[in-house]
Parts: structure tokens; C-alpha cells; sequence
């Protein structure tokens, strides 16, 4: 009965409903799951949005939410998929004092290394951006706070499958009927 | 939503014509077929009752005493009929008093449509007068709902929420309409909506399913069968018939399936779940094969999930596919509607009978008939049963009658005695068990089929929850038969405190009214019974009367009801007392 929790990746396709959101993050408020991350853009399809969820919960439940989910009428497909079946990336922004970048010139180094790019920068401060893998921007961050970080924020986890979701054919299907 | 956001197919366009928002609902309720809705005034939703007035002779909107009433009784139309019941509010107060009602029909997937009125578009947001987020408050218990804010979005919005409210799996929509609205104009033209391109509401079955389900059934020594409500809904009487007589399977039935099989049908085991028969119960735990039918393992029919047919291959047809696996896994699943599914499953059963199998469960009835039903229906000792009267019923009523029943110990021994001719014969508060529910649940079933006899089944406590809508059934002259079976109780909470707590009676015991002279207050003829030799001409005189009537019957005030699975337990382990 112990099964193993693990991190699921929701990829949900919808409508572009004002109210949907509710729906979805009420699936999770109901049965007590914590939503680590939540996403939602435009999809490749147009009008079509999509929803990308990361939970940590064990796979019979994931079954059971895909379940819930699609039983909502303005859901038009969802997955789930394990970490190694998605490319995925997270992105975060620190603005950090200008001084530094010239008090402090290990900075530069490790804005170099990390792959991070400079936004923008003036007289007070700089922006930085990154993306990459959670344990990739927690290592800048903490590399940074040394120095002292101004402002750190990370967005929610993005990420494509690497199998097919056949959702335009759905869709196709529907308006041949 | 913008217009080129609804994904959805329309019938047959007809010519176009300008009028306002408020006069488009009317039209849109008309062209959907809805012959009487039910409701309760107020500021936001004016406009729709002054086009209510103008289109009286067209359709007849019935004033409940409280928006909950309407709810509800828009859900006894719509459980009688299998028609879209349609309940109308308006912002704030009137909209959240729907709630408890679509909430109800969304657990007991009734369909229904619901408009409230909201505040003009311009004030959303500000705290204005009677505004309430409803389209908020209503998002998990309703299938579908939404927002209008301009007059042309109507037609298609309503024609969406009436497909979505009847197919599939049914349920409840909520469509929220603001002020603006509702005197916006518009070029008028209805289209019905024939699909929503996000929405699947009939899967597919597959055939290799079907054969599977067959071949278990056929090989099987031990079946049974379970149905449910997706049996009345999917309008799968006569399929299920069919295959229970060939296949030789015996069937019980949850609450929400009730009376969808003659109760009479010597096939027809009796109902499972916590205050079922012993037969069926017992029998879950010793079956080789299960086979469920529209029906959705509720915790209340299983009991405790981890001994509940581990024995059992389960077959569950189901027509959503978020109730498979869901609570008990099933070794074959057949996706679909029940109507369709039984009648593709008909041609590969073999005809068979289980005749020592069935004998098995005539055994354990005669087991509960000693120990538990004679009591109920012939009792010996002075005081009055609820068991007896609803075999008095029965009698008079020859079957024929719907039952509604409200919530509690009434409601366990109406479903548990009630002899059903008629599928749609048992409307009750099924998942939510809603007190309340009853009296105006009756009233809109009787409305909805006038030619029904229908009988309201209440506890004292349910029936003082909706008590107003006396009112509604005196004004409209509904002639619905109402029962209150009186033990001065919250019984059923009582005989838990009985069971559980020691017999520690907390604010269970009620000091009630004189009943009989408030239904005479509103002009409703009726009695009260306090002994045996005046119940059988006391419900002879309801069930004959043209009008309402009321009839009160005094009952034991500290009976229980049995047989029961304890709460947690396994079916295995009913109690007999
Ligand atoms: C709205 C609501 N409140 C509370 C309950 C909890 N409850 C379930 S049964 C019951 C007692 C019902 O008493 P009564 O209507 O007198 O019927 P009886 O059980 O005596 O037949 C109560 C309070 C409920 N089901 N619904």
C-alpha cells in the first residue's frame, strides 16, 4: 500500500476560460496536495492554453487527477509524466548591488560559469537571469548570497514531453465531426 | 468569454431578431423545452422576471418560499423526468441560497440549470450591494458555470449550459448573468449546442472490454451484480432486465439505483450498502465475480475498502471514466453509456441460472426477515414503526408511487421498504443526504408528472428545515402527498449517540409543533396518527385525496434501524441489531 511518492509533471491542455484556474488548483485543494509549481501560457496550438503542474504524490493518484481533470468540461486533454520523460527548465532573476561587479570580481567569474545573463544594468544595480535545473539555480544562489542578494525570484517549472500529445489531432477530430 | 473562445456545434440557425438580454433568456428557456422553472426574485434578476411575466402564458415559473426550495425542487422535476430541471435566483443571498441544492445535484448528478442574477458588470469587483462571487462559490460543485456579461454571449452560453447540465454524466450549470446583461440588446437567434470540443461526455466503449465482461460473467459461479443510478440516467431499464434474466444474475441495488428494477423481480436482491439488506451485503464478500453498473463504489456502499470484495474479479461499467479505479479497482472496465454497454453485452452472455447460488441469498433474507424485517413491517410491541408505514403505503399506493424521502432513519427504512413498479420511483438525497431535501424535491416531481402519485417521506427534523414551501405547495396547489414520521428525534443522529456515544442524547431530541395545524394554517387537509388501528384509513384517505395532504404518524421514538454496517467496517460485518 506504501507507495513511492515521486514528482509528476501535469501537462493539461484547456480552453482559454477565465475561472479554469479555479478548477484545476480545486482538484488539488480537495484531496490536500501541495502544488510545488504551477505554469500557464499559450500552447503551440492557438486559443489553446497549457497548464504545466509539478506535485509530488505517488503515481495511483496521479491517475486519479488526470481523472479530474479531464472530467472538467473546458479541459481538452491532460498527462502526467515522470522527470525523465520531460525536458524541463525553471528560470529565476536576482538584482544584486552594481558595486559588487566591480568590488567583488569573483562575481564576474561565477556569472560566467553559470551561463547566467546580464538583463540589465545601472548605477544601483544589475539583474541577472538563469535557466536551468532547480539544483543549477539553487547553486547560483547560493554562490550569490554571499555577496548579498537584493531580489531573487524563480518562476515555475516549464517542460515539454518527450512523447507526442496528440491534442491538434483531437481537436481536428472535433470540428470533422 | 469572448465569443470566438466557445468551441462548441450548433443545430439549425433561425432568422435573427433584436431584443433585450432578459427577454433572450426567456426565449432561449422556451426553446429548450422548459415548461415550468422554479425561483425567487430580487433585484439583480428583475429584468427576467418582468419577461417571466410577459411569456407567463408560455412558461410557468413557480415561487418557492426560499431559493433552496427551488434548488431542490428544480432537482425532484428533473429526478422524476429525466428532463434539465431549472432553478433561478438572483445575486448575493438568493444565489448562495441555491447552493446546498446544486451542491446535491452535483454529488447525485441531477441535471440542472441554474441562472442567477449579478450585479451590472461595471460594479463586479466593488463590494456593491447583494454582489457575491457565485461563479467562485459555485466552481466545485457545479459541472460546469459562467459569467455573462454582455447581452449577445446569451444564447450560446445558455445553449451550452443545457447540453452540458443533460449529457453525459449529468449534473448541475451555473450561469451567472449581470444586470447589464439582462437589459443589453442583442440579435436574437437560438441554436441548440450539440458539442463542446473540450468535452467528451460519452466515451467510447471498446469492444475487447465487452467480451472480456462477458466472458467473466459466463465462466462465473458466483456473480452479482450492483447497479446504480447511471442505470436510470443512461435510461438502461429494460437492457439491464434483459441481461440479469439471461444471464441469471442476481442484482441488488445502491440507493441512488433504486426502483430501476421492479423490487418485485425475483432476481432483484435487495440494496447494498450501510443500512442494506444482509443478503446483498454479506454476499459482496463471497461473489467470484462483481459486476457494477453505473455506480460509483460510494464509501457508504462499500464500507471499509481494504476487505471489500477482495475476492471478486469487478467489473465496472461506468460512463466516467474518473470513477474508474477510483475506489475500487476493477479487473474489467467497460467505458460507455449503461444503455448501450448492456445491450452490446446482451448478445454474449450465455443463458444461464445460479439457483443455488440465489438460494444462498434467500437464506441470509430469511435471516434478516426473523431478526430484523418482521419487526419493522408486522411489529407486535404497542408503538408505531416507520417500517409499517411504508408497508401501509406500499398497499394503498400500489406501488405506483414515487417515494421522496428526506434524510435519516425515514429515509433508510423508505428506500429499505418501498416496493417500486416504476423506474424514477425513488428521488432521495443520495451523496450530499441533504435534510431539506424532501418537501420541495416533492412538489417539483409532482409538477414535473402530474399523473404520478408522489409521496414526500420526512423525519420531524428534515421537515422543519423547508417547512415554508407549505406555502408554495398551498399557492400552486401541488397535490403532493406529505408523510412526517415523528419521533421527536434527529433519529438517526440519535441512534448513533445510541450506538457510538454511550447514549449520550446531545441536542437530538425535539420538541416539536403541532404539525397538523400548520399544514391547515396553509389550507393543506391532513391528520395525525398515534395508533396502529388508524394508520390504514389514514393513508387511505391521503393517497385518495385530490389535493395535498398531510399526514402525521407518531412513531417509537427510540427505534433503530438495521441491519447496519458500522461506519469503517466491512460489509461482512453488518449488524443484524
Ligand atoms: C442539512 C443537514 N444537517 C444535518 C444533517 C445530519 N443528520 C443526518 S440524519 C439527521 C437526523 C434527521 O432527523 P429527522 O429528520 O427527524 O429524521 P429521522 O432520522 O428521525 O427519521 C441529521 C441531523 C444532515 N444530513 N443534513
Amino acid at each position: 500500500m506504501n507507495e513511492e511518492i515521486k514528482t509528476f509533471t501535469f501537462s493539461i491542455y484547456t480552453e482559454n476560460n477565465i475561472g479554469l484556474l479555479n478548477r484545476i488548483s480545486a482538484i488539488f485543494q480537495r484531496r490536500h496536495i501541495n502544488i510545488e509549481s504551477l505554469t500557464t501560457s499559450q500552447s503551440e496550438i492557438e486559443g489553446v492554453n497549457r497548464f504545466v503542474i509539478v506535485v509530488d504524490i505517488t503515481e495511483t493518484q496521479a491517475k486519479k487527477i488526470i481523472g479530474q481533470f479531464q472530467k472538467q468540461v473546458e479541459v481538452i486533454r491532460a498527462y502526467y509524466h515522470r522527470d525523465d520523460e520531460t525536458i524541463y527548465q525553471e528560470s529565476c532573476m536576482f538584482k544584486i548591488k552594481s558595486d559588487l561587479l566591480f568590488d567583488e570580481p569573483q562575481i564576474q567569474n561565477i556569472i560566467k560559469e553559470s551561463n547566467a545573463r546580464i538583463v540589465t544594468v545601472n548605477k544601483e544595480f544589475f539583474v541577472l537571469e538563469k535557466s536551468g535545473r532547480r539544483f543549477e539555480i539553487e547553486e547560483l544562489r547560493q554562490e550569490l548570497n554571499k555577496f548579498g542578494i537584493m531580489q531573487f525570484v524563480r518562476s515555475g517549472r516549464i517542460a515539454v514531453t518527450k512523447e507526442e500529445m496528440k491534442v491538434t489531432e483531437m481537436l481536428s477530430a472535433f470540428n470533422n465531426q | 468569454m469572448k465569443t470566438e473562445t466557445i468551441h462548441t456545434k450548433t443545430e439549425a440557425t433561425k432568422q435573427t431578431e433584436r431584443i433585450c438580454g432578459s427577454e433572450a433568456i426567456i426565449k432561449c428557456l422556451i426553446a429548450e423545452g422548459v415548461d415550468i422553472l422554479y425561483g425567487y426574485p430580487g433585484g439583480a434578476i428583475m429584468p427576467v422576471y418582468d419577461e417571466l411575466y410577459k411569456y407567463q402564458d408560455q412558461i410557468h415559473h413557480v415561487l418557492t418560499r426560499h431559493e433552496q426550495g427551488a434548488a431542490h425542487a428544480a432537482q425532484g422535476y428533473a429526478r422524476i423526468s429525466g428532463r434539465v430541471g431549472v432553478a433561478i435566483a438572483t445575486s448575493g443571498p438568493g444565489a448562495t441560497n441555491l447552493v446546498t441544492g446544486i451542491a446535491d445535484a452535483q454529488i447525485d448528478s441531477t441535471p440542472l440549470v441554474c441562472i442567477t442574477g449579478q450585479v451590472p458588470s461595471h460594479l463586479l469587483g466593488s463590494d456593491a450591494f447583494q454582489e457575491t462571487d457565485i461563479v467562485g462559490i459555485s466552481t466545485p460543485v457545479t459541472k460546469w458555470n459562467h459569467q455573462v456579461t454582455k447581452a449577445s454571449e446569451i444564447p450560446e452560453v445558455i445553449a451550452k449550459a443545457f447540453y452540458i447540465a443533460r449529457s453525459g454524466r449529468p449534473g448541475p450549470v451555473l450561469i451567472d448573468i449581470t444586470k447589464d446583461a439582462q437589459f443589453g440588446e442583442l440579435d436574437f437567434s437560438y441554436e441548440k449546442c450539440t458539442g463542446v470540443r473540450s468535452y467528451i461526455p460519452v466515451p467510447q466503449t471498446d469492444p475487447n472490454t465487452l467480451q472480456a465482461a462477458a466472458d467473466l460473467i459466463n465462466d462465473a459461479k458466483k456473480p452479482m451484480i450492483v447497479w446504480g443510478q447511471g442505470v436510470i440516467l443512461g435510461e438502461a431499464e429494460a437492457e439491464l432486465k434483459a441481461v440479469i434474466e439471461k444471464s441469471g444474475v442476481p442484482a441488488a441495488w445502491t440507493i441512488m439505483g433504486a426502483s430501476a428494477i421492479p423490487t418485485s423481480h425475483p432476481l432483484n436482491i435487495g440494496m447494498v450498502g450501510m443500512h442494506g439488506n444482509y443478503a446483498p451485503n454479506v454476499k459482496t464478500n463471497d461473489c467470484d465475480v462483481l459486476v457494477a453498473i453505473g455506480m460509483r463504489f460510494d464509501d457508504r456502499v462499500t464500507g471499509d475498502l481494504n476487505t471489500y470484495a477482495k475476492q471478486a474479479k469487478v467489473i465496472h461499467f461506468e460512463i466516467d471514466p474518473a470513477e474508474v479505479n477510483k475506489n475500487v479497482k476493477a479487473d474489467v472496465a467497460v467505458l460507455g453509456n449503461s444503455k448501450d454497454s448492456l445491450a452490446a453485452l446482451l448478445p454474449l452472455l450465455n443463458k444461464n441460472s445460479h439457483e443455488s447460488w440465489l438460494k444462498e441469498f434467500k437464506d441470509l433474507y430469511d435471516i434478516e426477515f426473523e431478526k430484523v424485517i418482521k419487526n419493522d413491517i408486522h411489529p407486535t410491541k404497542e408503538g408505531l414503526t416507520m417500517g409499517e408505514v411504508l408497508k401501509e403505503i406500499n398497499k394503498q399506493s400500489k406501488g405506483n408511487a414515487a417515494i421522496v424521502s428526506d434524510v435519516g432513519q425515514h429515509q433508510m427504512i423508505a428506500c429499505r421498504y418501498s416496493e417500486f413498479n416504476i423506474t424514477k420511483s425513488n428521488i432521495t438525497s443520495g451523496g450530499l443526504g441533504t435534510m431539506g431535501f424532501a418537501l420541495p424535491a416533492a412538489m417539483g416531481a409532482k409538477m414535473a408528472e402530474p399523473n404520478r402519485e408522489v409521496v414526500a417521506i420526512i423525519g420531524d427534523g428534515g421537515y422543519q428545515m423547508n417547512i415554508q414551501e407549505l406555502g408554495t405547495i398551498f399557492q400552486q396547489k401541488i397535490p403532493v402527498k406529505i408523510v412526517v414520521l415523528n419521533n421527536e428525534f434527529l433519529g438517526m443522529v440519535r441512534q448513533w449517540q445510541q450506538l457510538f456515544f454511550d447514549k449520550r442524547y446531545a441536542s437530538t431530541e425535539m420538541t416539536n409543533p403541532d404539525f397538523v395545524t400548520i399544514a391547515k394554517g396553509y389550507y393543506i387537509d391532513g391528520q395525525r396518527v398515534t395508533k396502529r388501528e388508524e394508520l390504514a384509513d389514514a393513508v387511505k384517505t391521503m393517497i385518495d385525496s385530490k389535493d395535498s395532504y398531510f399526514l402525521e404518524v407518531c412513531v417509537e421514538k427510540e427505534d433503530n434501524v438495521f441491519p447496519m454496517i458500522p461506519s469503517g467496517a466491512s460489509v461482512s460485518d453488518i449488524r443484524l441489531s
